[in-house]
């Protein structure tokens, strides 16, 4: 196999990156919004990945576990959210979140 | 040329690019686990099989699976498409487009500016990650235990139907 230059693997993860935050920024669905988090912690790992492949070393893989449980863990809690946003207001708008009181 | 990286690469792109247009949640999820699949390859290319496996099981398996569950929940029908199209006007991607496109031509300028650094062929195991992982990690796979029996309290705690119980 042909040895690939670093930059290629991080310019993937840079536009993943990219593409996740365009997500966040636009959409207003909270299913999308948390959608686009994973989008943008995967291309943090792909990143991290990309760098242990350069070195030849295990860190990177054993940063991409790190950042799988902490996605794990976040989008379990950020779907229980939705879940309370949903039955309370019978809406997925994340705008109609902005009027709870305390 | 390396197809191997390429078209798993375009591939994961353009599912991405899908997911974050989609108006149904179901058809942005399936673009969704394409992009993560094609990312798994791109892992195999690197030489990190252990975790392409995880990314198969944990990210497009139990991860995915959870979001499907709860939009089987919600009982999301045609209505919230319509609701989704009346949220999205064009106008609404300009900004955000204009500036992540000015954040992303600045890191690309950024790596390019380091040279060419080639990347090793060289497969690292899951022995290899397992020895790093409970050796000098260990701290921090304590701290990602406890931080997913967090995770689990947090989901129980705000999943719960608090009215139902009322009765």
């Amino acid at each position: 196999m042909p040895v690939l230059p670093m930059e290629q693997g991080l310019i993937l993860a840079a536009l993943l990156f990219a593409l996740g935050l365009v997500g966040v920024l636009v959409r207003r669905n909270v299913i999308f919004i948390l959608m686009s988090i994973e989008i943008m912690l995967n291309a943090a790992g792909l990143a991290f990945v990309v760098a242990g492949s350069r070195w030849a070393q295990e860190d990177g893989q054993v940063m991409f576990v790190f950042i799988l449980a902490v996605a794990a863990a976040e989008v379990s809690v950020g779907l229980a959210l939705l879940l309370q946003l949903y039955r309370r207001l019978q809406t997925l708008d994340v705008d109609a979140a902005s009027k709870m009181r305390g | 040329m390396d197809w191997f990286f390429y078209i798993p690469a375009v591939v994961a792109t353009v599912a991405t690019a899908m997911v974050i247009t989609r108006l149904n949640a179901v058809h942005a999820l399936l673009y969704l686990i394409v992009s993560l699949l094609s990312v798994a390859m791109i892992f195999f290319r690197l030489g990190a099989p252990f975790i392409a496996a995880l990314e198969v099981i944990i990210y497009a398996g139990a991860i995915m699976v959870l979001f499907v569950f709860v939009m089987m929940m919600l009982n999301l029908g045609p209505r919230t498409v319509e609701q989704e199209s009346s949220w999205l006007p064009t106008r609404m991607w300009l900004g955000p487009i204009t500036l992540t496109t000015i954040l992303l031509i600045e890191l690309i300028f950024i790596l390019g500016q380091s040279g060419h650094q080639p990347m090793t062929n060289e497969t690292i195991e899951a022995k290899q990650v397992g020895i790093a992982l409970f050796g000098p990690y260990l701290l921090g796979a304590e701290l990602a235990s406890m931080l997913l029996l967090g995770g689990v309290v947090g989901a129980y705690h705000l999943g719960r139907n608090s009215r139902e119980e009322r009765n």
